[in-house]
């Protein structure tokens, strides 16, 4: 296995990294939408996460990473019961995958060699409490959009098919990337997504060097470059740990809940998810900046992905809806 | 343009260097079709012992899974492991038929493991058919050799002096020089400069250099760029007259940049030389075919076209005797009932078996009948008379159906003919922004050259229902066609012309229908549609609402 990128030493795209960061402090946010070009670092900055995240404890033999044996789902066949600490789970939902490789479905070689009934957790079943990664998220079958939404939705699993009858919590942070030239997304799953961000290929020629110079440096020396940029890494993953103890002690003035009204209103999102995903990015950013009190400069610096996805599609706006935010937000927010 | 010998030259370099470090560098891709030349060219990547493997194979065996043969013959659990997790190489044969969710899945491996060596064998003919873009991103090296093959060709194996490619230094001069060169070609993707930087290193080495010169430079990005680029160097806007609203390039100012400050002139090529070096490759069909940066001309009909019979969604149909390779589902109740029959003799061939006795040839899988999604092919008239008239509510008119198709699922390719021929200005996509810049850039003028409308739209519509999609043809014209198949000025001609093409249309069975804008309803173009057994809609006067409702009505949308 290779070691991935480490995550501070990518180059830009800091509104994405922000947005991870994020949803790493609380996630309860609901994911991240990365969408842009080849080659722009998406999938860099997913692997990256990964080693950036702290462990979680989990119960050694259970097949949703539960965190207590009461936790475990009743049909789970418990080995060692032990506690161990494991690295949070970032879990890749390829394109390709059936229902079955999803959802989990009957043990088809225990049904077939035995003759037992017993289930077969799927990827969801290992994605709890950790990241579900979906690369070219808009080329995905309808079918298995639609059962990930509600997933998601619910944060519960729930299978009834051949006979069986399962349920078990999944509860990820989704993440998802794609080229919105190739397909756009239902707004029902962009909904599902708590922040969306646009990346672009920098388009500044020292930042290219930069990424060149890098991720060159990253090749040729490994360990080198990993013994330079760990405690970069080991800074953010203190930082995450920290801001998730202060996120429940964060205040939030009533104007700043009401600044988060107006803006949805004004932007005419749907529903209130809106307000709630702006309300809870805002705190998780003062959290992580180590604020004390919700400001309206941390409104101002979520905003853009927080709702640009939500707006209402105009098909025939050519703008597009990051502009539109972001001139609303200064009308609203002065 | 590329002197065949060039391009062979060009591929044995490629080869030579893949087969000197080909775990570094990570793959290749071959466009070529089967021929004897090809062959040789396979012989020559022999020594790294490729595994075949075709885009049908299951995932089991690519990332290891159950062996059902070996599990149901001795009742235990077998698990065969799939090849593709241990560092190997592979060649990919038929690589442009390769389904989106393989692709994925080999660039993700390719992404997690270092060591994998991938070949892509591809074998398309039509510029549309080409290896998915998630792989053909992640492979360095492209070769797709024309012409005669010279003799004597072969790659050169390594001299005794090379040394280890890990080994070269790269200055932050070279560094700079890729990223900018990538840069002026309108290459987006920063994996492009990485490769370029790691075919330098390897070529480097493969002369038995401690550091990058001019040459490796040069070798790197003629075997990287030229495939990747997207526009030429200080091109002006008018070869690309959609490219108005994307970013402007980065500051092609390499020149000043390269070796003046640096004040180490010798070791760095002249910019404008590898510019020229990757120009002189460019393909011949690059200014034509030129794409706004960032546009995938290619994507319309990946990963979204269904084929109508699947097993995995949609109204099911009886099960079929067939095999668990990870695409399909099992029909359990249909295997038992199938195993039922034959347990007592079974029994009595293994009477110490556990449980009931199921061989491979009793397992059925689900199959199941779906609706394949809808291709709308927008045909429209932009010929002077229909420009003077109609093409703004033409144009509003499409917009509104845009609007429809979205909400839909719809895919929309758009076509237009003018002038002397017509034009595919959109491939089949879903992507309404697309559609909508390339409608609103849409100019008029010019004869009608109806025939050659039809002929790009019956032309599209039978390579998208290869594709999965249901495609029906929506023309919109004022009917007087008057420029001939070949460009002449013929009424007669080109009405004839238009004629057998209404006819191929019909033929061929595609759904059609005919939008007659023209201020009188033309009879000719009553006929035209009947030919086509296309509903035929007259709206002398009609305003793109009314457009809009004529036109579901008649598709039954």
């Amino acid at each position: 296995m290779k070691t991935p990128f480490p995550f501070s030493a990518i180059v830009g795209q800091t509104e994405m990294k922000q947005a991870m960061i994020l949803t790493a402090v609380d996630p309860g946010i609901g994911g991240v939408l990365v969408f842009g070009d080849r080659g722009t670092g998406k999938s860099t900055a997913v692997r990256a996460l990964a080693a950036l995240l702290p462990p979680i404890t989990v119960v050694e033999s259970c097949p949703v990473n539960a965190a207590s044996t009461a936790e475990c789902p009743e049909w789970a066949e418990l080995g060692s019961k032990k506690r161990v600490k494991r690295p949070t789970p970032v879990i890749d939902l390829p394109l390709g995958a059936t229902e079955d490789r999803v959802v989990g479905a009957l043990d088809i070689e225990r049904a077939l060699t035995r003759g037992e009934k017993a289930f077969e957790p799927g990827l969801l079943a290992r994605a709890n409490r950790g990241y579900l990664y979906i690369d070219e998220v808009n080329l995905l079958e309808d079918h298995i959009v639609d059962l990930l939404l509600d997933v998601a939705q619910s944060g519960e699993n729930v299978v009834e098919r051949e006979g069986l009858s399962i349920r078990h919590p999944a509860r990820f942070v989704l993440i998802g990337s794609g080229n919105p030239e190739e397909g756009e997304l239902r707004p029902q799953l962009l909904d599902r997504f708590g922040l969306s961000v646009e990346v672009r290929s920098p388009t500044d020629v020292a930042e290219r060097v930069e990424v060149i110079r890098r991720r060159d440096a990253f090749e040729s020396d490994p360990a080198g470059f990993m013994a330079t940029w760990t405690p970069q890494d080991e800074n953010v993953r203190d930082a995450i740990l920290r801001a998730r103890k202060k996120l429940a002690k964060i205040q939030t003035p009533d104007e700043i809940l009401n600044d988060c009204a107006e803006l949805c209103i004004a932007l005419g999102s749907d529903g209130l998810r809106g307000e709630l995903t702006l309300l809870r990015t805002a705190r998780a950013l003062a959290a992580f900046q180590g604020a004390r009190k919700l400001k309206r400069a941390h409104l101002r610096a979520i905003a853009p992905s927080a709702l640009s996805h939500r707006l209402r599609r105009d098909p025939l706006d050519e703008a597009g809806s990051g502009a539109r935010v972001k001139r609303i937000v200064a009308d609203v927010l002065g | 343009m590329s002197v065949p010998a060039d391009s062979w030259h060009r591929a044995a370099l490629g080869l030579s260097l893949l087969l000197f470090d080909p775990h570094r560098l990570g793959g290749l891709h071959i466009r070529m079709r089967a021929d004897p030349a090809r062959d040789r060219v396979l012989n020559a990547l022999a020594p790294l012992a490729p595994r075949r493997v075709h885009p049908g194979i299951s995932d089991d065996q690519l990332f290891g899974g159950l062996d059902l043969t070996a599990t149901l013959r001795t009742g235990q659990v077998i698990e065969n492991t799939g090849f593709f997790y241990q560092p190997c190489c592979i060649m990919l044969t038929m690589a442009e038929r390769c389904p989106p969710g393989l692709a994925a899945r080999i660039a993700q491996q390719m992404d997690t493991d270092a060591g994998h060596c991938l070949i892509a064998l591809d074998e398309g003919a039509e510029p549309d058919e080409a290896l998915p873009p998630a792989l053909s991103e992640r492979l360095p090296l492209f070769i797709a050799p024309e012409g005669r093959m010279p003799d004597h060709w072969g790659p050169v194996p390594a001299g005794t002096d090379a040394c280890d490619p890990a080994c070269v230094t790269a200055t932050a001069q070279d560094q700079e020089a890729l990223t900018l060169l990538a840069a002026e070609f309108g290459i987006d993707s920063l994996r492009a400069p990485l490769a370029a930087l790691r075919v330098a290193r390897a070529h480097a080495a493969f002369q038995g250099r401690g550091s990058l010169s001019g040459a490796d430079l040069e070798v790197a990005v003629t075997l990287v760029y030229p495939q990747r680029a997207t526009r030429l160097p200080d091109d002006a806007p008018e070869d690309t007259p959609q490219d108005a609203d994307t970013p402007p390039p980065p500051p092609p100012d390499s020149d000043e940049n390269d070796p003046g400050e640096q004040g180490e002139p010798d070791s760095l090529p002249d910019g404008d030389i590898l510019v020229d070096a990757v120009r002189a490759l460019l393909p011949a069909d690059l200014l034509a075919g030129l794409v706004p940066a960032g546009t995938a001309p290619r994507s319309g009909g990946a990963g979204a076209g269904k084929a109508r019979k699947g097993n995995r969604r949609g109204r099911p149909l009886p099960s079929r005797p067939g095999r668990l390779d990870g695409t399909a589902r099992i029909d359990l109740v249909a295997t038992l009932r199938a195993a039922a029959p034959w347990q007592p003799l079974r029994r009595q061939a293994q009477p110490d078996a556990p449980g009931l006795l199921i061989r491979p040839s009793d397992i059925r899988v689900k199959r199941f009948e779906e609706k394949s999604d809808r291709l709308l092919i927008f045909t429209v008239d932009a010929s002077g008379s229909a420009a003077m008239s109609r093409l703004n509510e033409a144009k509003g008119a499409v917009e509104m159906l845009l609007a429809q198709a979205y909400a839909a699922r719809d895919h929309v390719a758009l076509i237009s003919f003018r002038g002397t021929g017509a034009d595919l200005l959109l491939p089949p996509t879903r992507s309404l922004v697309q559609t909508k810049r390339r409608l609103a850039s849409l100019p008029g003028g010019g004869g009608t050259p109806l025939a050659a409308g039809l002929e790009q739209a019956a032309q599209l519509a039978t390579q998208s229902r290869a594709r999965g999609l249901s495609p029906t043809v929506v023309i919109l014209t004022d009917g007087r066609a008057n420029v001939a198949l070949d460009g002449s000025p013929d009424r007669a001609a080109a009405a004839e012309d238009a004629t057998r093409f209404a006819g191929l249309i019909r033929a061929e069975g595609i759904g059609a229908l005919v939008i007659d804008m023209s201020a009188r309803p033309q009879d000719a173009l009553k006929q035209l549609a009947a030919h086509m057994d296309a509903p035929y809609l007259a709206l002398p006067r009609a305003d793109a609402q009314r457009l809009t409702g004529a036109v579901s009505a008649a598709l039954g949308a």
